[in-house]
């Protein structure tokens, strides 16, 4: 019971790392980018790659993949995403799809379509178990370490938000960005950092994931439901929002699967349909917020 | 005022070309029989393409799960000819009946919120029919598919043969019927309310349009229409399994409209026409990498503007922007 | 007003221009069309076939019996409506001889009623639930069926300190084929399954299903996931200490897929799996088979879906062989019934009344040999017939 609850934490903390990304380009932007699972795809392969042709150890790879796809990122935001902003949403989500495409057709091109496996180092393989029976918590040692990894992550974002002016002119231009330029912000830089940082988060959450999640060319495709549903659900206005969303939904996830394996991802469709239908703004959207 | 009353009869009026086109349409699988089957996919496609223009041209709902209301009318007529009776135009009949139930009870999620939120909604409707469709296996036989269905001939003649010339005929026939109905759709009072909602809907509630009910029928009527083109593909196939609800469907669908022209019904078939032929010849010359051309068409398109492109068109500038309020 | 026409003539001769004149019936050629996922979740599937049947055709030339052999593949994308009408379209437009290939079992099930009512044989070589080849009389198989290999280990487990079970199964028609026969044997042979676990076949996340098992504490866990998920069962099975809890894995030889088996790692070693073919058999035709394929498909190691490629060629082949091209579809047909041979996999019978394939099990263990990890064949059940259509 409690292992499944871990499990579920887990899951959630590394679809919030996944999801962050996406959520404050909506929110800032107002650009939904379904193409935001391609740079986690691109951050897991560039892991795995790194790690099997490069002998690059595995708590290298990290720092790595965030840092060269939020670059990819920049430069995608600087020549192609830009462009874009005024554009219809249609348009826009029409656009990503179209890179999600790409960027499958691309991987499975160069790579392959099978199943990609990384292998952890041996002090992440181990498994700690405290407790016995109905209450034991069993802890994988890469579910803690990723629930470290993440919660040091939030904590920063965090901190960035709501301590440094790099973070203050950010919420002003979410909030409203014509006004934001009106007192001097630049916020077509706002706009480039943000993104970097979002695509390099997500390629972190690319590289981290790749264990747990999977990964192959479909992935962007097969999580972005996940990413979505995180986005909407937990609104695009702060950081907390998007985490709980994460969480809660990691571990309707798992414990669903595990109590009622026959509904599987049922739940978690319904549930979602559910809150939209009751709170369309999102669960945890601050009033004021878009 | 004058003016205006007299442009939008104009736009209703048939034009000469039009004609062409449907006979054209219809001559194809008997000048053609080696492309038959190809004839009858794009028929049905392009009728699903056009129950969604339907609600993303002409009333701005913007939806990634419309396979959902395809899926189900293709199961319900499966069912139908395996468990009732195998005559095609009851099933299709009952599909279409039922499909526009679903969509009435699908229209209440789709009334508020945002863009991203009734993506979203939609888009987790189709997922919970998908597994529900692969949950429910003693139905709808699972990953499997159903099978046995084996469909009796068309209004009692017409057996559907391998060819697969009665199924085009069949296809090109509900396509061209519904498609009549559709027009008079657009092209009525009613029609012309949606695209007041779609392109400001605060003004439209201003003016005293019910948007709710507007959009809660609309949805309906496309489910319907949806479902029917569902419907045709199991019955033309003989066959259904968990793809028809898959988001593939749905996504594959916007990207036709948009290439040929949302808004317009026309859009839907020239759309489909385009993309069915270039993921078929696409697919023999880089079977697989054809996923990687639609997507690069898809984004140079979108960068260079639907707008520029083949836009019917020139009055509206940039059709199927919601102005938010 | 002119663009719209401009659009429409546009439409229209698009399709004009897409129309390939279809391919007039050749009377030397003898076409086989083959129906793979090129393009998928299934892709590899589609690439080890078609790179099993384009090694039997390189290695015996693309002549037979006076006709040239003209290899025709076409992309199902895995979905079977789309399967279904390039069948049609191979029958009526190619006028293909022979139908062949198929991924999935709904597919295979789609493409079944053309075979039949173009009276084409079609031969399946990958698709493996029982059910397929009743599905029509014009339907043989060279792949092997999930209840061969599930009744083996059903047979195996008891006899080797396995009391307990709980199976783990993707939920599609192998995976319950697997389930139901395995555990019917298993429990005929006095053991006791606890549980029964589906898995989606869909984007499958294993990890609430292994920590119910492992809160259910059975000797072993069965597992059936189609080739390609293998792994990923694997590493949560490691990750959640099964093995240190004491319990085994067993599985049916998808789950250490010759095609990705090496990249497992080391935890998968020990693993114990029964399939009809190991690249790792201990035959002279069987290196050659390997060597040959490596050679030509930048080592890549064949798995069971190559040599059900390579073998239903052999088939195809040998029956047009017989026939000299003379009877059409019913004649070929008969000529395919009945065959035996030795296959890169062992000796090989294709059943002249089910028309489905009889081969030799193994049960295998994964070792590490020159530093590779392969599955090395330690026990063998001879002849093993469809246990899904004996018990009709």
């Amino acid at each position: 019971m409690l292992t499944i609850l871990f499990d579920g934490i887990a899951y959630g903390m590394l679809l919030f790392v996944l999801a962050v990304g996406l959520a404050v380009t909506l929110g800032l932007m107002n650009f939904i980018n379904l193409a935001h699972g391609a740079f986690a795809m691109a951050g897991g392969y560039l892991t795995v790659f790194a790690m099997q042709k490069l002998g690059i150890p595995f708590l290298l790879c990290l720092p790595l993949a965030f840092i060269v796809v939020g670059a990819v990122g920049a430069l995608l935001e600087r020549t192609l995403y830009r462009p874009m902003y005024a554009k219809p949403h249609l348009d826009q989500v029409l656009f990503s799809i179209g890179l999600a495409f790409m960027a499958v057709a691309a991987v499975d091109f160069f790579v392959g379509s099978s199943q990609q496996n990384i292998q952890l180092p041996e002090w992440l393989r181990g498994r700690t178990e405290i407790g016995d029976g109905a209450l034991m918590l069993g802890m994988g040692h890469y579910r803690l370490f990723i629930i470290a990894i993440c919660a040091l992550l939030t904590v920063v974002l965090q901190l960035i938000l709501s301590k440094t002016s790099f973070g203050a002119r950010l919420r002003a231009a979410v909030d409203d960005p014509r006004v934001a330029a009106g007192l001097g912000i630049n916020v077509n830089v706002v706009f480039l950092l943000t993104f970097a940082v979002g695509s390099g988060l997500a390629g972190l959450g690319g590289a981290l994931g790749a264990e747990i999640l999977g990964l192959d060319p479909t992935f962007p495709l097969k999580y972005m439901i996940y990413f979505l549903i995180v986005v909407s659900v937990g609104g695009t206005s702060s950081i907390t929002g998007p985490l709980l969303a994460a969480l809660l939904l990691g571990i309707a996830d798992v414990a669903g699967k595990y109590f009622i394996p026959k509904m599987g991802a049922f739940t978690v469709y319904l549930l979602m349909i559910l809150i939209l239908m009751w709170r369309p703004q999102g669960l945890f959207t601050r009033k004021g917020g878009r | 005022m004058m003016d205006f009353q007299s442009t939008l009869l104009a736009k209703a009026r048939w034009r000469p070309w039009e004609f062409v086109v449907w006979l054209a349409a219809f001559a194809l699988p008997l000048l053609w029989p080696s492309r038959a089957l190809m004839v009858n996919e794009i028929a049905i496609v392009a009728l699903f393409a056009m129950s969604l223009d339907l609600i993303l041209g002409y009333t701005g709902i913007v939806s990634l799960g419309h396979a959902a209301f395809f899926g189900f009318g293709a199961y319900v007529a499966a069912l139908f000819a395996k468990l009732v009776m195998p005559d095609p135009t009851v099933g299709l009949v009952v599909a279409i009946v039922l499909s526009g139930l679903l969509g009435a009870v699908a229209s209440v999620t789709i009334l508020r919120g945002t863009d991203l939120t009734r993506l979203m909604v939609t888009l987790g409707t189709a997922l919970l029919l998908l597994e529900l469709a692969n949950k429910l296996d003693w139905l709808t036989g699972g990953a499997d598919g159903l099978q046995g269905v084996t469909m009796g001939p068309v209004l009692g003649f017409f057996d559907f043969d391998l060819y697969g010339r009665v199924a085009a005929w069949y296809s090109l026939a509900v396509m061209l019927l519904l498609f009549l109905f559709m027009r008079r759709l657009v092209h009525s009072p009613f029609g012309a309310t949606l695209k007041a909602v779609r392109d400001n809907r605060l003004r439209a509630m201003a003016i005293g349009i019910p948007v709710m009910s507007r959009l809660s029928v609309i949805y309906t009527v496309a489910a319907a229409i949806a479902g029917a083109a569902g419907a045709l593909l199991a019955q033309t196939t003989g066959f259904a399994s968990l793809d028809v609800l898959a988001f593939d469907r749905s996504a594959d669908l916007v990207v036709m409209l948009v290439i040929g022209g949302v808004g317009w019904l026309y859009g839907g078939i020239v759309g489909a026409i385009i993309f069915k032929v270039l993921q078929d010849t696409l697919s023999t010359v880089t079977p697989q990498y054809w996923m990687f051309w639609i997507g690069l068409i898809l984004v140079l398109l979108m960068l260079i503007g639907r707008d520029r492109l083949f836009k019917p068109w020139t009055w509206f500038g940039g059709a199927g922007k919601a102005v938010k309020p | 007003m002119l663009r719209r026409q401009l659009v429409q003539a546009m439409g229209l001769t698009a399709i004009a221009l897409a129309l390939p004149l279809g391919a007039y019936a050749d009377e030397g050629t003898f076409k086989i069309g083959l129906i793979l996922p090129m393009t998928g979740q299934q892709a590899s599937t589609g690439r080890q076939v078609e790179a099993g049947v384009r090694l039997y055709m390189a290695q015996h030339g693309d002549t037979v019996a006076g006709k040239k052999v003209e290899l025709i593949v076409k992309d199902d994308t895995g979905l079977p409506d789309v399967a279904k009408r390039i069948a049609q379209e191979l029958v009526v437009n190619d006028k293909v001889d022979v139908l062949a290939g198929f991924g999935l079992t709904p597919i295979a099930l789609a493409v079944a009623p053309i075979a039949t009512q173009s009276k084409t044989p079609a031969i399946t070589m990958a698709a493996a639930t029982s059910s397929i080849t009743e599905a029509s009389p014009y339907m043989l198989r060279s792949s092997f069926t999930l209840p061969q290999v599930s009744v083996a280990m059903g047979d195996w487990a008891p006899k080797n300190g396995i009391k307990s079970v709980v199976t783990l199964v993707a939920d599609y028609g192998p995976g319950n084929d697997a389930e139901k026969f395995f555990s019917e044997r298993f429990e005929l042979n006095g053991g006791k399954v606890i549980d029964k676990l589906r898995v989606p076949l869909r984007n499958p996340d294993f990890a609430p299903f292994l920590q119910k098992v492992r809160d259910e504490k059975p000797d072993a866990l069965f597992v059936f996931v189609p080739s390609g998920a293998g792994a990923a069962v694997m590493k949560q099975f490691l990750e959640r200490g099964m093995d240190k809890a004491g319990i085994k894995l067993i599985a049916t030889g998808d789950v250490t897929d010759d095609d990705q088996l090496n990249d497992m790692g080391d935890g998968a070693l020990g693993v114990v799996t029964t399939h009809h073919y190991s690249a790792a058999h201990p035959s002279a035709m069987n290196k050659k088979f390997v060597a040959d394929f490596q050679a030509a498909n930048k080592n890549m190691r064949p798995n069971f879906m190559a040599v059900g490629g390579y073998d239903g060629t052999r088939v195809i082949y040998e029956a047009l062989k017989t026939t000299k091209g003379q009877g059409g579809g019913p004649a070929l047909l008969a000529a395919m019934k009945g065959q035996t041979f030795e296959s890169p996999r062992g000796p090989v019978l294709i059943d002249a009344q089910t028309r489905d394939i009889t081969q030799d099990i193994y049960l295998r263990k994964v070792e590490k040999k020159d530093g590779q990890l392969y599955n090395i064949e330690f026990d063998v059940i001879k002849g093993v017939k469809d246990p899904g259509k004996t018990k009709q």
